[in-house]
């Protein structure tokens, strides 16, 4: 068998691009050459018959642009009213997106799929609207005509000569469940034009004379078929490829397009990427090499290459952007880390003798790069506005930077300035110096200009410096003519050292802010990432990003996290002067859902004044971070944008980390009260079970008697009967004391208690449990009053003497000593019996804990974590230890830092 | 049965523990009536004029204090309430309203048979009687008409509030006294609140008349509630 089969990866890739698809709703695009070809109709239509099967079809939105027949098929349908939108005082109808992810039907028409919505709406476009509706899992209906397609804009705007501002990527186009060609044959069309059928009559004349040209209209219907063409001929690739037998798995194709800094080329030649890597059905990447050189251009060219990345990435291109002097070699080495096997760039720049002395990065890549099919695109003839300076998706970007400008203006001024006091100096020493060694003087100058001030500058500098050294030095003095045509050597010496000392200073002033800035966000990231690790809680983490945030963005930010049902809620905690305040809940939980950004800059809600970024680890989402900018551009930089992911990805993986941590101590917990629940069951069920054994088998024999038993037996049972039952109350009581201690259901009764009184009452009730043992009580005379519970305080002794009684032989002495110290005053309770285990300490105030299991005498083993609820809720701490001689001595310590009450004396 | 038989009226609504307690006390010669509920205990009390109520605290209808409250408003038949345990407050609300005394369940029938009779004993007696008894228990005895206190028969000086003091705990001898009934009767109602007070002067009572301060035999802590002097 040598029949290649499907890449198992590949396949897998399928299924779950086919399980997405599933959950998503499905897109039925209605697609024609221009407007009245009958879309509008066509779906109407269709959603008729959906209608009649039974289908909840609703209407979000349709232009019907007052046609009869298409009214009447409205007839019927449920149509969701449109959100009225108040723009510059006239009322603006827009289709409502809420309402309809509110009323979730089957199927929802949404017309002119390419319509720019309203400023204020939560996305600028409306396939952005559609998009959203696919993902909430409802099927669409939708209308687009040819000239609207993102990739056929520059061709169309071509043949029409009208270009159109509405576009919608081709991605939207190639995703698309089901195209239905709507076609009209050019003359028809023009027929119903006429008859008034697609524009009221005196807009139909104009539009005849201008878009709906008869040739336009041929060349437009040519590309809405080919268009369709294509897209079938890619289902038959896809069919083909699902049931393949044996069919020729190509290497995929990877397609790199190389971008500079012209944006009017780059625009091009994004365009051209996305067809070419449709028609190739390749996977491309859009490649931005930032050079030094490059990096000194002016902040409105860096944006315009900013647009351009952005326009590929809504194009459905990868975009990258390389740092490197040298651009060829980065091409290159990305192109082989990556497999690329075609690059698409535009033609060189540089031409005849300036190209074969300085290179061009299309020569070199030609000379260097094998297996690697290059495509040049022809550069644009007039340098025309790049259509996306008039229409920015980040409009924050244009912000100019005044005062770098002036920075600039003053770099001249001082070269001026020295190149004078060089020529001052020269004066000075003219006499004594060689001519040459003047010009040393000069290029000392140009040094100074151009390590201060830049090229530009120094240039300027050279050029001065050598005007001035020729007016005035050189023969005939006084004239810029040179009558020794040695010193033309000279002087054009003098120029050439000038500026290539220009240049030379000039990069290693660029590469060394390069590294600078490198460094400095190196060390922010670095700076942050410690304080992460170092913070503990969500709220330090919080707190350190936004510090860290605000400090390398100037921005005021906060990071929101959802509630246990998942609904982002502002933060508890206090904020510091850092944090924003006021953030817009609703956009943050978009972001949250869709683990995407949104806000300011972006294509979602642009209206809004911050930029909300999702906050993530490998696989959820966790938070949402709102960063209000200063600056768009230090946001949407490449490198800042870099930075600020990389950021983000600390913040998320911090959060993570202290989400798991929590985690940890709940499961914890939970095991611990697992633990507790088993040991309180099995001590129940044995310590309950044993007396119980004891009062039923006693209570029933008495009872089935029938004059068998002697008096003395009687007796007996009954005393086994109380004595069990006693003991059983004993441990319902302890048990029962320490489900309302740990509840928190004990308030406490201080009061000023006199420590013989509480040993006296002890005692006292414990006299039965202590005859026959020897017992001292050291109570020395003036002791203070304690302020404590008395009930709770004495049961804690209680516990501790019948401990004691428990754990020792019959008849071993026992001792209460009392005692005051600096703040406290402690009593213990000491025994002679067997002592404490080493390392047992501390365990015997563990609940549950008995030193022998199922012993005989035992209790359930909480009266010493009774003993210790209660001491510590009174500020005290209890311990156990051995005894010198022998035995144990259990001691608690109560405070004794507040002032005793005042009592009026009696004289006796 | 015969017609001396003291009655006694029990409000209780747990059945085993009727059951309990009428089967004892009928061997032990009383006559008793039982009742359910608080309101029909009232009714009971009303109808029969019984000489001792034995009352549950938690009864399905009302609460025990404002059973007592009802009672004590024509008469001073000796109440003795049985309660669950860690409720002192419950118990010393009752107790301020006019019960007499209380015992905590799980409790041995001996213990209430012993609070069944010193109740009955002093309802026996009259104002008079109380003012000017002799009281001897052990070693201990208190005259309280000529004021003298001996233990072993030797005199025990006294400071006035010790021997006010100890005369309110011989008047009520073998009953329970809450800390607010006694400061109000030794030092007035305008103390309420110093139970410290009582804390001392017990404690100084206790190094004059007891053998072993730290293992009383007279003067009886009941925790958390009052003192008893033991009989």
């Amino acid at each position: 068998m040598n029949v290649e089969r499907p890449n198992p990866d590949e396949l897998l890739a399928r299924v779950e691009r086919e399980k997405a698809k599933a959950k998503r709703g499905k897109l039925k695009i209605f697609f024609g050459a221009v407007a009245g070809v009958g879309k509008t109709f066509a779906m109407l239509l269709a959603a008729r018959e959906r209608r009649a099967e039974n289908l909840d079809v609703v209407v979000g939105i349709v232009e019907t642009h007052g046609r009869k027949e298409t009214l009447a098929l409205l007839d019927g349908l449920e149509v969701l009213p449109t959100r009225k939108i108040d723009y510059k005082g006239t009322i603006l109808q827009e289709f409502d997106i809420d309402s309809a992810l509110k009323r979730r039907p089957a199927v929802i028409l949404v017309d002119e799929l390419a319509h720019t919505n309203a400023p204020g709406s939560r996305h600028p476009k409306r396939w952005q609207d559609v998009q959203e509706l696919l993902d909430a899992g409802i099927d669409v209906y939708t209308a687009l005509n040819v000239q609207h397609l993102e990739s056929l804009n520059d061709d169309i705007g071509q043949i029409s000569g009208i270009r159109v501002w509405e576009t919608v990527p081709d991605t939207v186009f190639e995703d698309a469940d089901e195209v239905e060609l709507v076609d009209l044959p050019p003359d028809e069309l023009l027929t119903r034009l006429k008859e008034g059928k697609i524009y009221l009559p005196q807009q139909a004349q104009e539009a005849i004379n201008h878009f709906f040209r008869k040739g336009n209209l041929i060349a437009l219907r040519e590309l809405a078929l080919r268009q369709t063409a294509f897209r079938v001929d890619a289902q038959m690739q896809d069919y083909r490829e699902d049931n393949a037998i044996r069919e020729i798995w190509q290497v995929s194709e990877r397609l790199l397009v190389c971008i500079g800094p012209n944006s009017v080329l780059g625009e091009r030649l994004v365009r051209a990427g996305k067809r070419l890597s449709t028609s190739l059905r390749a996977e491309w990447i859009v490649v931005y090499v930032e050079t030094p050189q490059l990096q000194r251009l002016s902040a409105e060219n860096r944006d315009g290459v900013l647009r351009i990345l952005r326009l590929a990435e809504q194009l459905g291109a990868e975009t990258v952007t390389l740092s490197s002097p040298e651009m060829s070699e980065a091409i290159i080495r990305f192109s082989r880390e990556r497999n690329i096997n075609k690059i698409l760039l535009g033609k060189p720049m540089r031409r005849g003798l300036k190209r074969l002395l300085l290179g061009s990065v299309v020569d070199t890549l030609i000379s260097q790069a094998h297996n690697i099919s290059i495509y040049l695109l022809g550069s644009p003839k007039s340098v025309e506005r790049s259509k996306l300076d008039q229409f920015s998706p980040l409009p924050g970007l244009r912000q100019r930077t005044a005062a770098r400008k002036k920075g600039y203006y003053q770099g001249y001024g001082w070269a001026g300035f020295i190149m004078l006091a060089c020529a001052f100096i020269a004066h000075l020493m003219s006499g004594r110096l060689e001519l040459v060694n003047l010009v040393m003087v000069f290029l000392l100058g140009v040094v100074f200009v151009a390590t201060r001030f830049g090229r530009g500058p120094s240039i300027f500098a050279s050029v001065l410096g050598v005007g001035i050294f020729d007016f005035v030095y050189v023969q005939p003095y006084y004239s810029f003519s040179v009558a020794d045509s040695q010193y033309l050597i000279t002087l054009v010496a003098m120029l050439v050292i000038g500026i290539v000392i220009s240049n030379l200073m000039a990069n290693v002033r660029s590469q060394a802010k390069v590294a600078f800035h490198r460094e400095r966000r190196a060390a922010a990231l670095y700076a942050m990432t410690k304080d992460l690790a170092n913070s503990q809680t969500e709220e330090e983490i919080v707190l350190t990003a936004v510090r860290h945030l605000h400090s390398e963005f100037s921005s005021r930010n906060v990071i929101l996290f959802p509630d246990s049902n998942g609904r982002v809620v502002y933060p508890k905690h206090k904020g510091i002067p850092e944090s924003l305040h006021g953030t817009d809940l609703s956009v943050a939980q978009w972001v949250f859902d869709h683990n995407e950004m949104a806000g300011q800059g972006t294509n979602t809600l642009p209206g809004a004044a911050a930029i909300y970024f999702p906050i993530h680890n490998e696989d959820k989402v966790l938070g949402v971070l709102a960063l209000l900018p200063v600056n768009l551009r230090r946001i949407f930089l490449p490198e800042q944008q870099k930075l600020l992911e990389t950021f983000l990805w600390q913040i998320g993986q911090a959060v993570a980390r202290v989400c798991l941590a929590e985690q940890a101590k709940i499961t914890h917990l939970q095991i611990e009260s697992e633990r507790l629940h088993n040991t309180l069951l099995s001590a129940i069920s044995h310590d309950l079970r044993t007396p119980l054994a004891t009062i039923i088998g006693s209570a029933s024999t008495m009872a089935e008697d029938e004059g068998n038993l002697q008096p003395q037996d009687k007796q007996e049972l009954n005393r086994a009967i109380v004595e069990e039952a006693e003991r059983m109350s004993n441990l319902v009581n302890n048990i029962l004391d320490m489900a309302r201690l740990d509840a928190g259901m004990v308030t406490l009764n201080k009061q000023w208690l006199p420590l013989d009184e509480i040993i006296g009452t002890v005692l006292t009730r414990l006299k039965k449990l202590l005859l026959g043992r020897p017992l001292k009580v050291k109570l020395p005379p003036g002791m203070p009053m304690v302020y404590a519970d008395a009930v709770m305080i004495e049961q804690v002794l209680i516990n501790l003497v019948e401990n004691a009684v428990r754990y020792t032989p019959p008849g071993s002495e026992l001792e209460i000593t009392a005692q005051t110290l600096e703040k406290t005053v402690e009593i213990s309770v000491a025994d002679r019996g067997p002592g404490i285990l080493k390392g047992l300490e501390d365990r015997l105030f563990e609940k549950f804990y008995q030193t022998r299991h199922e012993a005989a005498q035992s209790g359930v083993g909480l009266g010493l974590a009774i003993c210790r609820a209660i001491v510590e809720s009174h500020g005290g701490h209890i311990h156990a230890q051995d005894r010198p001689g022998g035995g144990a001595v259990f001691t608690f310590e109560l405070p004794a830092d507040q002032p005793q009450p005042i009592m009026e004396t009696e004289e006796c | 049965m015969t017609k001396t038989d003291p009655v006694i009226i029990v409000i209780e609504d747990d059945f085993s523990i009727r059951r309990f307690l009428r089967t004892s006390l009928n061997s032990q010669g009383f006559s008793v009536y039982e009742a359910e509920t608080g309101k029909q205990g009232i009714i009971e009390v009303n109808t029969r004029k019984p000489d001792l109520l034995i009352l549950d605290l938690g009864l399905p209808d009302m609460d025990g204090v404002e059973v007592v409250k009802a009672i004590r408003g024509w008469t001073d038949l000796p109440i003795i309430i049985l309660s669950a345990r860690s409720s002192e407050q419950q118990k010393i609300e009752a107790l301020d309203a006019g019960a007499d005394d209380y015992l905590t369940k799980p409790f041995s029938f001996g213990e209430l048979l012993a609070r069944i009779r010193v109740a009955l004993r002093h309802s026996l007696r009259t104002p008079e009687q109380r003012q000017s008894e002799v009281f001897i228990s052990a070693n201990l005895k208190v005259d309280l008409h000529n004021r003298i206190v001996t233990v072993d028969g030797q005199e025990i000086h006294l400071t006035p509030i010790q021997y006010r003091l100890l005369s309110v705990l011989v008047k009520h001898a073998g009953m329970v006294l809450t800390h607010q009934q006694i400061l109000k009767e030794v030092w007035g109602p305008s103390y309420q609140e110093n139970a410290h007070y009582l804390r001392i002067y017990m404690s100084q009572l206790r190094q004059k008349l007891e053998a072993d301060p730290t293992q009383p035999k007279f003067l009886l802590t009941e925790s958390g509630i009052g003192y008893r002097l033991k009989e």
